[in-house]
């Protein structure tokens, strides 16, 4: 019999049950929400200082500026006016951004297929590795390689395919100078992106389900039927996602194709020989011995990069989401 | 009688019909060596030269020899498997090809000028085309370090905090902000490094500094450290958080004593990954701390060096000494980037 006289006279009263966050419990969601919407005010703030830095240009040249192929800093003393316009460099960078993928596409997926379905079973991890590894190679690197040991390679690569295809117009040039061109800068680009369209690609193939590939493996298919029949259709868009996703890195990458591209401000479509353009490595190249008025124009053309590979990786992750969600 | 029966069993071998018979394996050796006899030979008679022209040779009669045994053995159902076999073969060498190339050459080039001195010398006294026992890289180094360690200190608790976010408070903007990192993630080094020009460099009267480029590896490193700390902290199982709230704990007891320990092996790889992103960017720092001969501590009043950047301006001096320097800084910072690729794999593969 327990001792009633113990008890207090008068019971505590019942503790409150709430859902209402306690005080310290709305600090903390306070600071972690105000630590998410930092990539926001980051993002707000790199369009608003550029447009604001680059305002002078945009209202002198109007669309001009990014249609027009003339960047000269003119002379103001000798009334020479300046004119600025990327068209050229936009034009160049397009080029040898998409000579880029067309080299990194087939060989990237080519190796994710090789690492999903063909390596042996102890070298998948290992190769992987190494794949990824090349992503953290600095670009920096990647330009020392690609002027100083790719660059003979690919002249004489470039001189075959002259030789050969010169009959083609892309394939043509009007000198026979084959250093430092949109065809060489599209190959280092490859070699960069190759791990990133590798990566997602890989990423895509290991979700295709597993009953499929062995119900065309059991009606007969031989491996690459099975592939073209299973594993790339379940696979397409994101290996097109992981491509934009390339397409958007290649045409940011500035060092690299700094190195290996002569730049030049007129269109050139003749992808073998020496002159092309990339809006990136235009700003570094220009930045050193810019006037005022040049460096806004290189701000308005940092603003152009900056929405132009804003719309690219923001299509890339459209596509990818899309399909990774479809559960085909 | 079943004994007997489960002891055949036991003993039969498995045989595996898909394995390749010693004349199988003896006719596919004969078509990589005639291809090899073959190549030079052909070299010789065409316009083709070197070694690219040999492998390009080789390569295309290996795939001719191996699409007449297929062709032989199998008919032609088989040649489409055999040609995207040694397709997809030949796609994962020429990725490794241009890996092994790059690793060997800066090994190789870079180990030619490697000095004591290149760790403790810098370059304020000495002229790039100066013998290699003079001069060094200690100036860039340091400036790595000090670069990346402020670069940390900004994005690494910002980036956890955009990872709790999504994770933990699951707010209202959740797929915002998901997509914003992702945005920021693409956003080109070059941008960065002019936004930063543009809102500090001229800001403070063309000021260049150290902190300047460590704000723009900042945010290049923001959106790494965010998605990876996101993964991680996905994979906490929801049982670790229901417990903790269960014993009576408020949401951020259970964050910061339950879900960040827990997660803390692989938080850690998201910060040596942000890291290595950032070791070796040159373009932003090319605008911002415009590069320096002496060693600076002081990373707010002076222009300072890095070791991409280093690599980057005594390469574009274009001597042939200044070029060997280079190579130098090109390998210690593979180095360095190297070493932290493996504690980042070492640290995720214990994970799982």
């Amino acid at each position: 019999m327990p001792d009633i006289s113990a008890l207090p006279e008068t019971l505590p009263e019942r503790r409150e049950l709430t859902t209402v966050p306690r005080f310290s419990d709305k600090v903390f969601r306070g600071v972690v929400t105000a630590g998410g919407f930092v990539s926001l005010i980051v993002l707000g703030l790199i369009a608003l200082f550029l447009a604001t830095r680059s305002f002078d240009v945009f209202r002198m040249f109007k669309l001009g500026f990014v249609t027009g192929f003339n960047w000269d800093s003119g002379d103001p003393d000798n009334g020479i006016t300046p004119i600025l316009g990327i068209g050229a460099m936009l034009i160049g960078t397009l080029v040898v951004s998409f000579v880029g993928l067309v080299f990194a596409l087939p060989i990237a997926v080519g190796t994710a297929l090789y690492l999903t379905y063909y390596a042996p079973y102890w070298l998948k991890k290992p190769m992987t590795i190494l794949v990824d590894l090349m992503a953290a190679i600095p670009s920096v690197i990647y330009g020392l390689w690609g002027f100083f040991i790719l660059m003979p390679h690919a002249i004489y690569w470039a001189k075959l395919i002259h030789k050969y295809l010169g009959w083609f117009p892309t394939f043509s040039v009007p000198l026979p100078i084959f250093e430092r061109s949109p065809f060489i800068a599209g190959l280092v680009l490859s070699v960069m992106i190759i791990p990133i369209i590798t990566a997602i690609s890989r990423e895509v193939f290991s979700q295709v389900p597993l009953d499929r590939i062995q119900a065309a493996y059991a009606l007969g298919a031989t491996r690459w039927s099975m592939i073209r029949s299973v594993v790339l259709p379940f696979g397409s868009s994101g290996i097109a996602g992981g491509a934009m996703l390339g397409l958007g890195r290649a045409m940011g990458e500035t060092v690299a194709v700094y190195l290996v591209l002569n730049l030049y401000f007129l269109p050139n479509f003749h992808v073998l020989f020496s002159a092309g353009g990339s809006v990136a490595s235009m700003i570094v190249t220009k930045f050193g011995e810019a006037g005022s008025l040049e460096l806004k124009g290189l701000m308005a053309a940092g603003l152009v990069l900056f929405i132009v590979t804003l719309i690219v990786n923001y299509l890339s992750n459209l596509i990818v989401r899309r399909a990774s969600r479809s559960g085909r | 009688m079943t004994t007997q029966l489960q002891n055949d069993f036991s003993t039969m071998k498995p045989n595996r019909p898909w394995r390749p018979t010693p004349r199988k394996m003896v006719e596919d050796f004969l078509v990589i060596a005639i291809a090899a006899v073959l190549s030079p030979i052909i070299v010789q008679f065409t316009g083709l030269a070197g070694v690219s022209g040999n492998v390009l040779t080789f390569f295309v009669l290996s795939l001719v020899g191996s699409i007449g045994i297929s062709y032989s053995r199998q008919g032609r159902k088989a040649v489409a498997n055999a040609v995207a076999t040694s397709l997809i073969y030949s796609s994962f060498t020429l990725v490794m090809l241009p890996l092994a190339s790059i690793l060997y050459t800066v090994i190789s080039r870079g180990y030619q000028s490697l000095r004591i001195n290149t760790f403790t010398q810098d370059m304020s006294l000495t002229q790039p085309e100066a013998a290699f026992d003079q001069g060094g890289a200690l100036h860039a180094i340091l400036g790595t370090l000090i670069l990346v360690a402020i670069a940390s200190a900004i994005s690494v608790p910002l980036g956890i905090l955009t990872g709790l976010y999504l994770t933990e408070i699951k707010g209202r903007a959740e797929n915002l902000i998901r997509f914003l990192v992702q945005a920021m993630s693409g956003v080109p080094s070059i941008v960065a490094g002019l936004f930063i020009y543009s809102i500090i460099i001229i800001g403070s009267g063309g000021h260049y500094s150290g902190f300047a480029g460590a704000l723009a590896l900042s945010i290049l490193m923001l959106p790494t450290v965010a998605r990876t700390a996101e993964e991680v902290l996905k994979l906490i199982p929801n049982d670790l958080r229901e417990a903790g709230v269960a014993l009576g704990a408020t949401q951020w007891r259970t964050v910061v004593m339950v879900v960040v320990p827990a997660a803390r092996s692989g938080i850690i790889t998201a910060i040596i990954l942000g890291v290595a992103r950032v070791a070796g960017e040159t373009a932003p720092l090319l605008l911002t701390i415009l590069g320096n001969n002496t060693t600076h501590f002081n990373p707010f009043d002076a222009p300072m060096s890095a070791l991409p950047l280093y690599t980057f301006n005594l390469l574009r001096t274009g001597l042939n000494t200044a070029i060997s320097r280079a190579w130098t800084g090109a390998l210690v910072l593979m180095f360095i980037v190297l070493v932290l690729f493996i504690f980042a794999r070492l640290g995720s593969g214990k994970k799982k």
